[in-house]
C-alpha cells in the first residue's frame, strides 16, 4: 500500500525533482539568469561613448534613473490606479449579472468576456484610436454636445491613455471578480435577508466582503500590466502622457542606454513589488477566505 | 480558456435553482444595465476592427471610414510581409506551446502529485514570473542575448526565432504549470494504486489512467499558452531581430508608415478561428462530461 496524506499525495524525494527538473532549469536560465544580467548591466558603465558597458558598480546609473524620470515614474503608477479603479467599477456589475443572473447563458457571457483577448491588443488600441479620433463618432458628439471645445480632442490627452488602459485590460478584472462571486453560497444572502437585512446591507456585509479575493486579484492583474505598458501612452498619448514603459522602451531599443535603461526596469520592478507587498497587506486575501 | 468556460453550469443548480440576489427591483434593473454597457465597451473596438476590414481607405492609413469594399477580403495576403509575420507567429506559438506544455505539465504532476521538501519553494518560483511585468521580462532577456560574455550561456545569440521562441518557452511554462494544476488537483490519485493492483506496469498506468484523467487539463493548458504566445508583444519587441519579426511587432512597427486593412482583414480571421476552437473545446468537454458523469 502505498502511503498518501490527506490530498492524496505521495511522499517521495527523487521522484518530484526528476519531474520538476527541465522545467526549473528552463526558468533558472531565461528567467532568473536574465534578471542577473540586467542586475549586473544596471550597475556597469562604459569606459568609452562606443565600448560596451562593464561592471563596475555603479550606482550612478540609479540615481539617474530616480532624478531623471521622477515624472514618469509617478505618472505611470497614477494613470495605472485610475485604470484599476475604473476596470473595477465597469467589471464587477458585468461579473455579478454572470455569475447571479447568468442562468444558462453563463458560459455564453463568460466566452463573451474573453473574446477581445482573440485579437491582439496594438489592433484593439489602434481601433480605439480610431472611435476616440478626431474624426470618430466620440469626439463628434461631444463636440456637440458641448463638452469638447470646436477643435479640442480626446487623443493626446490623459483620459486617452487611461481610457485605453482601462479597455485592454478589463477581462483580467471580470473574471477573478466571477470566480469569487460564483463561489458565494447564496443561502448567506437568504440567511441575512430573514434576519432583517436590507438588500444594500446584505450586499455590503456578505457578497461584497466574500469577492474580495476576486477584487484583489483582479486589481494586481490590471494594475502590474497597466503601469509597465508603452502601447497605450505611445498610440492615444502625446509627450505629455509618457509612462515609465516608454522611456524603458526608448532608453533600450532607441538611445540604446542600457545601464540606465537596465537601473530604470530595477527601480520599476522595485516600486510595483513594494505597491504589491503593501496591497496585500491591506487587502490579504488570507484573513478574509 | 477551457477552464473558465468549462465550469459554471453545475454549481448554481445545486443551490436550489432560486438565485436569490441582494438587489431591489430598481437596482436590479440599473446593475443588468450597466453590466450591458461594459459588454458594449468591450466589444465596440472589436466591432470596429471587423468593420474596418470592409473599409476602402484613402492613403496609407486605414483610420477614417471612406468606403465599403470586399477587396480586402479578396487580397487578405497581398502585405507578404504582414503574412509571412503572421506565418511566424503560428509556428513560435506552436513550437512554443507544445514545449511549454510539457515542461509545465511535468511541473504541475509533480507539485501535485507529491509530498516533498521544497514543494513551496517551487510554487512560488512558479509565480514568479507572472508577477514580474512583461518589460522588465523582456529586458532582461535581451540582456542575456547581447550579452554572449556570460559565463553560463556561451553561446552567440542572434535576436531571430531561436530568441522569440526561447522567451515565448519563458512566460508560457508558468501559465501551463498553474493551469494544470488547478485543474488536476483533487483527483482521485488512489484510481492508480488500482491500476497497479492489477498488475498494470508504471508506464501503462500513466497511459491508460493518468494521462485521460489529466488530459482536459493539459489541452486547456495548451490552448492558453498558444492565446498568450500569439498575442504577445511587450516582451517580443525586446527579443526580436530586424527582419525576423511576429505579427503583434510586424504592426507596431509599420504603424508609423501604414496600417492596411489586411491587418483588419487577418485579426478577423484570428478572432473567427480562437472563437471556433473555443466553441468547439467548450461542447467537446461537456459532451465528455455527460459521458463519464462528471469525473
Amino acid at each position: 500500500m502505498i502511503q498518501r496524506d490527506d490530498q492524496g499525495r505521495k511522499r517521495a524525494r527523487a521522484a518530484p525533482w526528476l519531474l520538476l527538473g527541465p522545467g526549473m532549469l528552463f526558468l533558472f536560465l531565461f528567467f532568473f539568469f536574465p534578471l542577473y544580467t540586467l542586475l549586473e548591466m544596471s550597475l556597469s558603465a562604459s569606459p568609452s561613448r562606443f565600448a560596451s558597458p562593464v561592471f563596475t558598480w555603479e550606482w550612478a546609473n540609479y540615481s539617474e534613473a530616480l532624478t531623471q524620470y521622477g515624472e514618469q515614474f509617478s505618472r505611470s503608477f497614477l494613470y495605472a490606479t485610475l485604470a484599476t479603479l475604473a476596470a473595477l467599477a465597469i467589471a464587477y456589475p458585468l461579473a455579478y449579472v454572470i455569475a447571479f443572473r447568468g442562468g444558462r447563458y453563463k458560459n455564453v457571457l463568460l466566452g463573451m468576456v474573453i473574446v477581445p483577448f482573440f485579437t491582439n491588443f496594438l489592433i484593439r488600441t489602434l481601433a480605439w484610436k480610431t472611435i476616440v479620433g478626431d474624426q470618430g463618432m466620440v469626439v463628434d458628439m461631444l463636440r456637440t454636445v458641448g463638452i469638447l471645445g470646436e477643435h479640442e480632442s480626446l487623443l493626446r490627452r490623459p483620459i486617452a491613455v487611461i481610457g485605453g488602459l482601462t479597455y485592454n485590460f478589463l477581462p483580467f478584472m471580470v473574471l477573478p471578480i466571477y470566480v469569487s462571486l460564483e463561489k458565494i453560497d447564496t443561502r448567506l444572502v437568504d440567511a441575512a435577508r430573514d434576519l432583517y437585512s436590507t438588500t444594500w446591507r446584505a450586499f455590503r456585509k456578505i457578497v461584497f466582503p466574500l469577492s474580495l479575493p476576486g477584487v484583489f486579484a483582479g486589481s494586481l492583474l490590471v494594475f502590474i500590466p497597466a503601469a509597465g505598458d508603452f502601447v497605450n501612452a505611445y498610440y492615444l498619448g502625446s509627450t505629455k502622457t509618457t509612462m515609465i514603459g516608454n522611456v524603458v522602451q526608448n532608453q533600450f531599443l532607441v538611445q540604446v542606454d542600457y545601464p540606465v535603461a537596465a537601473a530604470l526596469s530595477f527601480v520599476f520592478m522595485a516600486i510595483v513589488m513594494v505597491i504589491v507587498a503593501v496591497y496585500s497587506k491591506l487587502l490579504g486575501t488570507e484573513d478574509i477566505a | 480558456m477551457t477552464s473558465i468556460v468549462g465550469k459554471g453550469s453545475e454549481k448554481r443548480d445545486l443551490a436550489s435553482g432560486t438565485v436569490t440576489s441582494p438587489m431591489g427591483r430598481v437596482g436590479k434593473a440599473t446593475i443588468n444595465g450597466l453590466a450591458f454597457l461594459a459588454l458594449v465597451y468591450l466589444f465596440l473596438p472589436i466591432f470596429v476592427i471587423v468593420m474596418f476590414s470592409f473599409n476602402n481607405p484613402r492613403g496609407k492609413f486605414n483610420a477614417v471610414w471612406q468606403e465599403f469594399t470586399f477587396d480586402n477580403w479578396l487580397h487578405p495576403f497581398s502585405d507578404t510581409a504582414l503574412t509571412d509575420a503572421l506565418v511566424l507567429s503560428l509556428e513560435i506559438a506552436l513550437i512554443a506551446s507544445v514545449i511549454a506544455t510539457v515542461l509545465g505539465t511535468f511541473l504541475a504532476i509533480a507539485l501535485v502529485r507529491y509530498r516533498f521538501r521544497g514543494g513551496a519553494g517551487v510554487n512560488f518560483f512558479l509565480v514568479l514570473p507572472l508577477t514580474t511585468p512583461e518589460i522588465v521580462l523582456g529586458a532582461s532577456l535581451l540582456m542575456l542575448f547581447l550579452e554572449p560574455h556570460l559565463v553560463l550561456l556561451n553561446q552567440d545569440f542572434t535576436l531571430g526565432f531561436t530568441t522569440i521562441l526561447l522567451a515565448h518557452i519563458m512566460f508560457c511554462v508558468s501559465y501551463v504549470a498553474l493551469t494544470v494544476k488547478a485543474r488536476i488537483r483533487g483527483f482521485d490519485w488512489t484510481l492508480e494504486d488500482a491500476a497497479m493492483d492489477l498488475g498494470a506496469r508504471p508506464a501503462r498506468t500513466f497511459m491508460k489512467v493518468t494521462l485521460p484523467l489529466i488530459a482536459p487539463g493539459i489541452m486547456a493548458a495548451f490552448l492558453l499558452s498558444f492565446a498568450l504566445s500569439i498575442d504577445d508583444f511587450i516582451i517580443t519587441y525586446f527579443v526580436s531581430g530586424p527582419d525576423i519579426t511576429t505579427f503583434p511587432v510586424r504592426i507596431f512597427g509599420q504603424s508609423r508608415t501604414a496600417t492596411p486593412p489586411q491587418i483588419n482583414v487577418l485579426a478577423t480571421l484570428i478572432l473567427i478561428s480562437s472563437v471556433s476552437v473555443m466553441v468547439l473545446v467548450t461542447w467537446f468537454g461537456q459532451r465528455r462530461k455527460r459521458r463519464l458523469g462528471n469525473v
